[in-house]
């Protein structure tokens, strides 16, 4: 029986958008499935050597706050210089707490199952971005070039 | 049911219980059996499901000692 194909398109850059393509592609991976992640945009930022992912409540009504912090919690506040760093630094010491998997860990544990990891030619140029920032291991492609995986999965997800 | 090797997945939350031991058991033979504790309780169904769509049997899923052991035969 042929595997399954999953086909991914990461197109977030923030932390919380960060997990759903990792978990989802490793998981269907352990499960069998033959994965693709195609990531664009600011789905790049997730490829890179050192990602330095933040998280903000600013712009994020359903983000739970600590306390339920978030009933009373005045949007105005939420863009206060400080607010975004500290809501990523709780965020990951939550992750820790819990025993969720950083996202570099993910990512890791994605390659070794073999999951292909696709990054936009044409936003790294639109961005100018350098392709040493990258973790190895990644192709450079377009769209179309994706297609041909994607046109014949069985789940394609745009995340 | 004797076992061949032991992950101890405790404190890991989804999805590294299957991930961890999906790598396990690649390393392992057929008919091997491999043992896996978890605390995760999402981990019960994550087991079952793996055993369905990997071809390795869930030998035994069971509670002790308010941790959840797994016995995954490999297929």
């Amino acid at each position: 029986m042929a595997p399954k194909k999953l086909a991914i398109i990461a197109t977030k850059g923030s932390l919380d958008w960060a997990y759903p393509p990792f978990i989802l592609a490793s998981t269907a991976a352990a499960l069998g499935y033959e994965v693709q992640v195609f990531f664009t945009f600011y789905g790049l930022q997730l490829l890179k050597k050192d990602p330095n992912l933040k998280v903000t409540p600013l712009g994020n009504p359903g983000m739970p706050m600590p306390g339920g912090m978030e009933r009373f919690m005045p949007v105005m506040l939420t863009a206060l210089p400080f607010m975004q760093r500290l809501m990523t630094v709780m965020m990951k010491a939550k992750m820790k707490k819990k025993g969720v998997a950083s996202i570099e860990e993910l990512r890791a544990l994605c390659q070794e199952a073999e999951v292909k990891f696709i990054a936009c030619q044409m936003t790294v140029d639109l961005f100018d971005m350098d392709a040493d920032a990258f973790i190895p291991g990644i192709e450079f492609a377009g769209a179309a070039a994706f297609f041909e995986f994607a046109g014949s999965s069985d789940i394609c997800l745009y995340i | 049911m004797a076992h061949d090797q032991e992950l101890d997945a405790s404190g890991l939350n989804c999805p590294l219980p299957i991930l961890r031991a999906k790598k396990t058991l690649n390393a392992m033979t057929a008919g091997q059996v491999l043992h896996v504790i978890a605390t995760d309780p999402g981990s019960v169904r994550d087991f079952d499901a793996f055993a369905k769509q990997t071809g390795n049997e869930l030998a035994e899923s069971r509670e002790e000692g308010g941790k959840f052991h797994f016995l995954i035969k490999k297929g």
